[in-house]
C-alpha cells in the first residue's frame, strides 16, 4: 500500500467530514479556474454559461438530498415534493413583485410559508399510510400546479411564469458577470442541505427514521410515535425544497411553473434513485448528473452529429426525457443501489458488497405495497427485525427487510 | 334544469374516461400491488395509434378502426411491459413501481419524437360531431358514446370477474395471492392477463379521449392518469364496482365545480380525495386499518 492510499484509508482523510469539506472546497474554487474540459463544457469553468449550468446542477443536488431524506432515509414516498419548491419560488416572487417587499424579507417569508404549509399538509397527508400518502401528496401537488398555471394569472403569470422584478435584486446577483456569486449561493444551498440531512441522519431522530423505513410497526412497539418522526422529515424536506426554489428563482431570474408539474417531483425521484437512495453521496451525485444531462442533452440533440443521423434514431435522441427515462429503467434493473451503490460495491471488499445488497433489499422492503403496511409486518418473526429497528444499521436492516420479503 | 342535464351528461362522459383508465389500474394494483405509472403512457399510445388509423381511413370506418387499433396497441404495450419490465423484477415491489415511472417519462417523450409536440387534430365523422337533444339540453354525441362504452366495459368486466374461471382466479388473487399460489395456480399468468386487459381499456380510453378533445397530444395520458389515481384510491383498489362509483363521483364533482367557477373543478377533486381519505379509517384494500 503506497503512501497516498495510506493517507486515504487511515490519515485525517479517513474522516467523512474532512472528505466532504475537501469536495466542497474544490467546488468553491471552481469559478477561479480557467481549466477547460472539452466536450463536457462549452468553455472554461469561469465562463458564465458553464457556471450557470453548474449552479443549476448544485440546486438539483440540494433538492435531491432533501427528497432523499423522505424517500431514502424515512421510506416515505411523496409525489408532491415539487409543491414546496413552487411555494418558495412563487411566494418570494409574488411578495417582491406585487407587495413590493425586499428580496431577502420575501425569501424569509417564503421559507416561513413553506414551513407552515409543510406542517399542515404533512399533518393531514401522513394520517394515511403507504400508497394513500403518495396519492394525497400527488393530488396536493396537482392542486398547487393548477393554481399556479391557471388559478390567478395576474398573480402567478400563468404558463409563462412570472419574472422577478429586477430592481429588487441586489447588483451583486444580477448581470452575466456576477454569475459566480449565484454559483456560490447555489453551492451554499447544497452545503446547508447536506449538513442538515447528514446531521439529522446521524442523530437520534435520524436513526428512528431509518428504523421506520425498515419496519414501522416495530418502532411503534418500542413506544415511539412514527407519525411525529415522519412529520419531522416531511417538514425539514419541505423547508429545504422551498430554499431550493428560492435559489432556483435567483438563477432563472423568474418563477417558472415547470417546478409545479408532477414530472418535476418524478425527476427528483429519478435523481435519488439514479444516485442511490439513502446513501451519503447518492442523491448529490444523482442530482448533479440529472441536472447536467437535462441541460446538456438538449444541446447534444441540437448538435450537427445528431442532425446527421437517420430520422428513426434522431427522433428519440432529441428527447431528453426519453433518454433519462430509459436510463432510469436501466439503473433500476441493473444497479438497484444506484450509482453510489455500484461504486461502493466495486471499491470495497466482500463486506462492502454485502452491505450494498443489504441496502438494495432494504429499499425493496421499504416499498409501498401491502408488504410494508399490513400483513407483512405481522408475519415477520425473529430478532433480526428488532435489531433492524433499534440499531438501524445497513446489514441488519437488510436482513430484516429480507425476512419481510420472504413472508 | 337544462344546465343540470347538460352538466350531468358531460360529467358522466368525463367519469366514463376516468373509469376506462382507472379500472385497469385498480385491477393491476389490487392483484400485483404495482402502482402503474406507465398506464398514462398506454393511454397516449392508444390515442396516437387510433388517430393514425382514423387519419388514414377516414369517416365512420376510420372511427371504428381507430377504437380497435387503440385497444390492440394498448393491450400490446401493456403485455410487453409486464413481460419485459415487471416480471423480471419479481419480489422487488418498489423497483417495479420505479421502472413504471421511468416508462411513464420515456414513452410520452418517444411519442413526441414520432408525432411532434403539437396536438394533432382529430376530425370526427359528421354524425358524431353534433349534439343530441336530451330533455331540452344539447348534449355532445361523443359524451353519450363515452358513457355507452364505459357502461359496456363495466358490465363485461363484472361478468368476466364473477362468471368465469379466469375472473375467479383474479378475484382470489386480489384477496390473497399467496393462498392462490399455494393451491397450485400460476398467478403470473393472471398478472399478464390483467395487465393486457388494463392496457386494452387504457388504449381504448386514449382513442376516446382523442374524440372527446378533438385532438391528441403527447401529454394526454399523464393528465388523465392523476385523476385515474384519485379514482383508484377513492374506489378501493381491486373493486370494479367501487371504481365505477368513484369515477362517477369525481366526474360529476369536477363538472359541477367547474361550472361554479373555472379551475375550481380540479381543486375540488383534491379536496374530495383528502376528505374521503381522512374520514375513511380503512386502508386501501378495504380492510380495517
Amino acid at each position: 500500500m503506497n503512501r497516498v492510499t495510506m493517507l486515504w484509508a487511515r490519515g485525517p482523510l479517513a474522516s467523512r467530514w474532512v472528505r466532504a469539506a475537501l469536495v466542497f472546497a474544490v467546488l468553491y474554487a471552481l469559478p477561479y479556474s480557467t481549466a477547460q474540459i472539452p466536450g463536457v463544457f462549452d468553455g472554461p469553468f469561469d465562463a458564465p454559461g458553464v457556471l450557470q449550468l453548474l449552479a443549476v446542477c448544485l440546486v438539483f443536488a440540494g433538492l435531491a438530498i432533501g427528497y432523499d431524506l423522505l424517500f431514502g432515509h424515512t421510506g416515505v414516498m411523496s409525489f408532491g415534493h415539487g409543491m414546496f419548491v413552487t411555494t418558495g419560488m412563487y411566494a418570494t416572487t409574488i411578495l417582491v413583485d406585487h407587495a413590493g417587499y425586499g428580496l431577502w424579507i420575501s425569501a424569509a417569508a417564503g421559507l416561513g410559508i413553506a414551513l407552515v404549509a409543510a406542517v399542515v399538509l404533512g399533518g393531514v397527508a401522513l394520517r394515511v399510510g403507504g400508497i394513500g400518502f403518495a396519492m394525497v401528496t400527488l393530488a396536493f401537488g396537482q392542486a398547487v400546479s393548477i393554481f399556479v398555471v391557471s388559478g390567478s394569472p395576474q398573480l402567478t403569470g400563468g404558463e409563462q411564469g412570472q419574472t422577478l422584478n429586477s430592481s429588487a435584486v441586489p447588483a451583486a446577483l444580477s448581470g452575466v458577470r456576477n454569475t459566480a456569486n449565484l454559483y456560490w449561493i447555489a453551492l451554499a444551498y447544497l452545503a446547508v442541505c447536506a449538513l442538515v440531512v447528514w446531521g439529522l441522519s446521524a442523530s437520534m431522530p435520524g436513526r428512528v427514521m431509518r428504523a421506520l423505513r425498515e419496519n414501522e410497526r416495530r418502532v411503534e412497539v418500542l413506544g415511539l410515535n412514527p407519525y411525529l418522526f415522519k412529520l419531522l422529515a416531511f417538514t425539514v424536506a419541505g423547508v429545504l425544497a422551498a430554499g431550493g426554489g428560492i435559489v432556483y428563482l435567483l438563477l432563472l431570474g423568474g418563477a417558472t411553473p415547470t417546478v409545479a408539474d408532477s414530472n418535476f417531483t418524478l425527476s427528483l425521484l429519478v435523481m435519488v434513485v439514479l444516485g442511490g437512495a439513502g446513501r451519503r453521496w447518492g442523491a448529490i451525485v444523482g442530482g448533479i448528473i440529472y441536472g447536467y444531462a437535462s441541460q446538456s442533452l438538449t444541446r447534444v440533440s441540437g448538435s450537427s452529429a445528431v442532425a446527421g443521423l437517420p430520422g428513426v434514431l434522431r427522433g428519440p435522441l432529441e428527447q431528453p426525457l426519453f433518454l433519462l427515462g430509459a436510463a432510469f429503467v436501466l439503473v433500476v434493473f441493473f444497479a438497484p443501489g444506484g450509482l453510489a451503490g455500484r461504486i461502493a460495491a466495486m471499491t470495497r471488499t466482500g463486506a462492502g458488497i454485502g452491505a450494498g445488497t443489504g441496502a438494495a433489499a432494504a429499499r425493496t422492503g421499504a416499498g409501498i405495497g401491502k408488504g410494508a403496511t399490513g400483513r407483512g409486518a405481522e408475519a415477520v418473526s425473529g430478532a433480526a427485525t428488532v435489531t433492524g429497528a433499534t440499531a438501524g444499521t445497513g446489514g441488519a436492516a437488510g436482513s430484516g427487510a429480507g425476512t419481510k420479503e420472504a413472508r | 334544469m337544462t344546465t343540470v342535464i347538460l352538466l350531468t351528461a358531460t360529467g358522466l362522459g368525463l367519469a366514463a374516461l376516468y373509469f376506462l383508465v382507472a379500472s385497469g389500474l385498480s385491477l393491476i394494483f389490487g392483484l400485483m400491488d404495482v402502482l402503474n405509472f406507465a398506464h398514462g403512457a398506454f393511454v397516449a399510445i392508444g390515442g396516437y395509434v387510433g388517430w393514425t388509423v382514423a387519419d388514414q381511413l377516414g369517416g365512420t370506418l376510420g372511427l371504428f378502426g381507430a377504437l380497435l387499433a387503440g385497444i390492440a396497441s394498448g393491450a400490446a404495450a401493456a403485455f410487453l411491459t409486464e413481460q419485459v419490465i415487471i416480471r423480471p423484477l419479481y419480489r422487488r415491489k418498489l423497483d417495479q413501481v420505479l421502472a413504471t415511472v421511468g416508462l411513464g417519462l420515456a414513452i410520452p417523450a418517444l411519442l413526441q419524437a414520432i408525432w411532434g409536440a403539437d396536438a394533432r387534430t382529430w376530425v370526427l365523422p359528421g354524425w358524431l360531431a353534433g349534439t343530441v337533444q336530451l330533455a331540452g339540453a344539447r348534449v355532445p354525441t361523443v359524451r353519450l358514446v363515452l358513457i355507452g362504452v364505459a357502461v359496456g366495459l363495466l358490465v363485461a368486466l363484472r361478468l368476466l370477474l364473477t362468471r368465469s374461471r379466469a375472473g375467479l382466479i383474479v378475484r382470489a388473487g386480489v384477496e390473497d395471492r399467496e393462498m392462490v399460489t399455494a393451491l397450485g395456480i400460476d398467478v403470473r399468468r393472471a398478472n399478464a392477463a390483467v395487465f393486457a386487459l388494463g392496457g386494452a381499456a387504457a388504449g381504448l380510453a386514449g382513442a376516446l379521449f382523442g374524440l372527446y378533445q378533438g385532438s391528441v397530444s403527447p401529454g394526454d395520458g399523464t393528465s388523465l392518469l392523476i385523476y385515474a389515481f384519485v379514482v383508484v384510491v377513492l374506489g378501493d383498489a381491486g373493486s370494479i364496482t367501487g371504481t365505477a362509483y368513484a369515477a362517477v363521483a369525481v366526474g360529476l364533482v369536477q363538472q359541477y365545480a367547474d361550472y361554479a367557477s373555472a379551475s375550481l373543478g380540479d381543486e375540488s377533486v383534491v379536496v374530495l380525495l383528502a376528505a374521503v381519505l381522512l374520514l375513511r379509517r380503512r386502508n386501501l384494500q378495504g380492510r380495517p386499518a
